[in-house]
């Protein structure tokens, strides 16, 4: 009998070739190339008077140079604005490069092609860029201010205003017995994967054909959107997503000006071109995330529950809008958390400032909604001098009242519902594996040896396997290997394994006879890309549903060949048996070999499908009119909406009481993402998640000055934690299936990193006796609280000075 | 002295062992250990993740020691014995095709996910086993503290470094 690989932690099958040098990452290709650099704004805002590139043009090694002059066809427009909506109503995107303005540090102006990426670099450093420079706009109060304007077109700045309301929430709060308003703010931090972006163009003069590979979360849109910009058939475009060192969000912005330029240049040179992003071009050229200010007024009942809630934001969008504001959207509506307020308004102004693009970043919004949204609660609990975790159940959404409809549309634009989860049973599980109800001897402990301690929480509700869909193809070859294709690409989610174990489940064959394939626009040509914790989802089922294809196939060919009635067959380690009998079998490789009659015969498996090899009935064609060659299959998942995954977070913070330095002694998760395919893999990616959590709430921001500078802008300045600042994770799942797919699965990767913000602030607040109210924080800032605290400019606690007086 | 054919630099010639063999190129002054290893000899294991000797995923063993060879020039290894990822398996004993105790750990206890970084890593844990053998998870999580990983929080990878100890011991080595 064949085990059961879905929901085992089988280790991964991409990991010797990774474990042993053999990837191929975007740079380890084309051996050869030449390789393309940039001239880069460094100025925030300014106008491009006069581009001098005479003394680079003798620089040996230089093959071209290209100003936005040298541009033509739709590659000197701009780059598309990849998500339209009715609100953003001043919608701005960049040049390739840049003609006439350039609007943050890092905006390229000039592309240098040379024999290796060092020359290139010379070259870049000799030529010589006149700038007028521009008031910059930094920062979500300077672009609320609109002193100055970062885009002529953007009146005040803002890119996009909506307002989202479910009943009549200001009357609500108005009329509430209790209301509190908090100011919030989160400032930025960024993806940053380890392998920064690049592409690779090969252009084939011979077949007018061009191959990007790229470092890209979706291989079909670099696709279409080169394509379109160079003016080439979709069917003379391909692009492949190689091994890919992390995403995180930042890869699934596309065409990225180099996606377009490198093709571009390829073409026109007729040779290969490289461009690989080094570290300091990833910060201040590519995308950031994470900044608002947000304000939230609430009210609520004796028991803490909401009545009414009445949030405002401003989030800080950067200088350029492609991805539309997704990010925005999803914190207005993700906010909600796993909570049901009486009634609820949002509204938000998306602005720009002189500053990177914010596109997603795992999370994508959810962090900052989650970080209102707990705050919230935990001053409501301190109001009322409640048990804070008691105020958040009296507001949980009740497994009964599954499917729960908040009345909002998602990022998708399909309304926001709920599809399964168990808030109460998540929220006792945290508490039992925190202690929660022993904290108070915890703290007394602790006090006792001059300690300071804090506990927090954090609750979050997760929307993923976004649509619109994903595919799967499934070719059984007549060696018995089996082909899965998938359209979306692959950071270290281990596709190659969890689709390879619901693919060896659903068709019954070992896993080592499975070989999958995602990001590569050869093997499925339509695909969306791997975003919103959506990989498992949509293309999870999408192959699940193509190997049920190929396995009806297989009986029925099989059924043919042994003259039994389908019913009667099972396949077991990729052979089909008939069902008590199993001498009577067939391979699923000769059936692959049966599928495709042959006129050829070019190996001994084909021999056998060839037309003189046996007895044929001569008055049915060869391939039956309602059948295909081969031995494979082809399904798409389309879902209806987001599937709904949901975690609660605790931790325990000591902080020092002379230095405030802050640490972590205790990190617990409580994780829900339906069935698991492999519970080692999720596992991995909520320690991932937390551990980039942790960064964002203690250690990474990016630090502008007034002029727009990037001050960090690198690993010695951005705090990326070391495994000396994350803490040890404790995990427990539960596991309440979606109703919504076949799997029953939900999404995984942006879990762990969404509440954590919020959950330190929690912390640090409890250890303190003061609230927190802006994140991250850093020892520095802790003791400027402190100083502030104690000078009567912050309030204490409520519970602080109970306990105190 | 030769010049380079495309770029007209002045080349040198560096002679280094690497994963036992001996390797020699013609490069400039001013090529990077790393860009050497990768683009010179095609050892496209070792990757490049800052460039400026903070993130640890350029690590190689020069000498035994770990080293960031996105620090140092090619023609300073002249002379030096050089393990990369490539070399880890052969340098532990490890049959032909088999994978070395510290790369099974990491497979073992899912102490990777993109693998990025995950070379830089592979090299510092041989390097801190040779002279650690039996750590405690929290002298694990010390070895590994100068390497970045952005995809797994460090978890599975404190558990790899405790279980590639333990099949050391197993194997003998």
């Amino acid at each position: 009998m064949t085990t059961k690989l879905f929901g085992a932690p089988i280790t991964r099958r991409e990991d010797p070739r990774l474990v042993s040098g053999n990837g191929k990452y975007l740079d380890d290709l084309g051996a050869g190339a030449l390789a393309a650099a940039f001239v880069r704004s460094p100025y925030a805002h300014a106008r491009i008077v006069d581009i001098d590139v005479s003394g680079a043009l003798d620089v040996e090694g230089v093959v071209a140079i290209y100003t936005h002059e040298d541009l033509d066809g739709a590659v000197a427009d701009r780059l598309p604005l990849l998500i339209p909506h009715p609100a953003l109503t001043a919608p701005m995107v960049a040049y390739p490069l840049a003609p006439t303005h350039v609007k943050h540090v890092g905006e390229p102006v000039v592309m240098v092609v040379a024999a290796d990426r060092y020359v290139a670099e010379d070259a870049c450093g000799r030529i010589r860029v006149d700038y007028e420079q521009l008031p910059p706009v930094v920062g979500v109060e300077a672009a609320r201010a609109a002193t100055h304007l970062v885009h002529e077109e953007a009146p005040g700045n803002v890119a996009a205003h909506l307002v989202q309301e479910v009943g009549d929430a200001r009357a609500a709060v108005a009329a509430a017995p209790h209301r509190l308003e908090l100011d919030l703010f989160i400032d930025r931090s960024a993806s940053m994967p380890m392998e920064g972006k690049g592409v690779l163009a090969q252009w084939n003069a011979d077949d007018q054909m061009m191959r990007i590979y790229s470092s890209t979360q979706t291989a079909t849109g670099v696709r279409a959107s080169v394509a379109a910009k160079l003016g080439l058939p979709l069917a003379k475009v391909e692009c492949i997503a190689p091994d890919i060192g992390g995403g995180f969000g930042a890869k699934i912005m596309h065409p990225w000006a180099e996606e377009v330029l490198v093709p571009w240049a390829a073409r026109r040179l007729n040779r290969d071109v490289k461009w690989v992003e080094d570290r300091r071009e990833h910060f201040i050229s590519s995308t950031h995330e994470r900044s608002q200010v947000q304000h939230v007024e609430v009210g609520f009942d004796d028991d803490g529950r909401v009545l009414g809630l009445d949030v405002t934001f401003w989030h800080d969008n950067g200088a350029y809008t492609p991805y539309g504001i997704i990010v925005p959207i999803i914190t207005s509506t993700q906010l909600l958390g796993p909570y049901k307020p009486g009634a609820y308004r949002v509204e938000f102004f998306s602005l720009y400032t002189t500053t990177v693009i914010v596109t997603p970043y795992r999370g994508a919004g959810r962090p900052q909604g989650v970080y209102a949204m707990e705050r919230t609660m935990d001053a409501i609990a301190d109001y009322l001098g409640k048990d804070r975790a008691d105020v958040r159940s009296a507001n949980f959404i009740l497994p009964e009242e599954m499917p729960y409809d908040h009345g909002l549309l998602f990022q998708d634009g399909r309304p926001y519902k709920y599809d399964s989860g168990d808030f109460p049973g998540s929220l006792a599980k945290l508490k039992a594996l925190v202690g929660w109800d022993e904290w108070a001897d915890y703290r007394a402990a602790a006090e006792a040896e001059g300690r300071r301690v804090g506990l927090g929480i954090g609750c979050y509700v997760e929307g993923t396997g976004v649509g619109p869909y994903e595919g799967g193809h499934v070719q059984v070859e007549t060696s018995g290997r089996v082909n899965v294709a998938t359209g979306l690409t692959t950071q270290g989610q281990g596709h190659q394994t969890a689709f390879a174990q619901i693919v060896a489940d659903e068709l019954g064959v070992p896993i080592d006879d499975v070989y999958v394939t995602t990001g590569d626009t050869r093997k499925m040509a339509y695909a969306v890309g791997t975003f919103a914790s959506r990989a498992a989802v949509v293309s999870g089922n999408a192959v699940a549903l193509a190997a049920r294809a190929v396995r009806a196939k297989a009986l029925r060919l099989a059924a043919n060949a042994l003259e039994v009635d389908e019913a009667d067959l099972e396949i077991v380690d990729g052979i089909v048996r008939v069902v008590g009998s199993p001498e009577s079998a067939i391979p699923l490789g000769t059936l692959s070999v049966l599928s495709n009659p042959l006129r050829y015969a070019f190996d001994e498996a084909a021999k056998a499908a060839t037309q003189f090899a046996g007895a044929a009935d001569f008055s049915k064609p060869p391939v039956a009119d309602d059948e295909e060659p081969g031995l494979e299959g082809r399904d798409f998942f389309s879902p209806t909406q987001s599937t709904f995954a949901n975690g609660m977070h605790a931790a325990i913070v000591e902080t020092d009481p002379v230095t405030a330095e802050i640490t972590i002694l205790r990190y617990c998760v409580i994780h829900d993402c339906g069935n698991l395919i492999n519970p080692m893999i999720v596992e991995g990616q909520v320690h991932g998640g937390v551990g980039q959590g942790v960064g964002g709430a203690l250690y990474e921001r990016m630090v502008y000055d007034d002029a727009g500078q990037l001050l960090n802008a690198s690993f010695m300045d951005f705090l990326m934690p070391y495994a000396s600042e994350v803490p040890h994770v404790e995990t427990d799942h539960l596991m309440t299936p979606s109703p919504l797919n076949p799997l029953g699965v939900k999404g995984a990767g942006e879990a762990g990193c969404i509440p954590v913000t919020a959950v330190i602030a929690s912390a640090i607040e409890d250890a303190e006796g003061f609230p927190i109210r802006s994140m991250p924080i850093s020892p520095v800032e802790l003791w400027e609280l402190r100083r502030r605290h104690a000078a009567g400019e912050l309030p204490s606690l409520r519970r602080h000075t109970a306990a105190t007086s | 002295m030769t010049t380079h054919p495309a770029t007209g630099e002045a080349l040198h010639t560096v002679s280094v062992v690497v994963n036992g063999g001996l390797r020699t190129a013609q490069v400039p002054a001013r090529r990077l250990l790393s860009d050497f290893l990768r683009h010179d000899l095609g050892l496209t294991g070792t990757h490049v993740g800052c460039e400026h000797g903070v993130c640890g995923a350029c690590t190689v063993l020069v000498d035994g020691a770990p080293m960031r060879s996105c620090l140092m020039f090619a023609v300073s290894a002249e002379g030096h014995e050089i393990t990369t990822v490539e070399g880890l398996a052969a340098r532990s004993g490890a049959a032909e095709g088999d994978l070395g105790p510290v790369q099974q750990a990491f497979i073992d206890s899912h102490g990777l996910q993109c693998g990025f970084c995950t070379p830089g890593f592979l090299t510092t844990v041989t390097a801190y086993l040779e002279s650690n053998p039996d750590p405690t998870p929290d002298e694990a999580r010390e070895a590994i503290s100068g390497n970045l990983c952005r995809c797994t929080g460090y978890q599975n990878i404190v558990t790899a470094v405790c279980r590639a100890a333990e099949l050391i011991e197993e194997r003998g080595i």
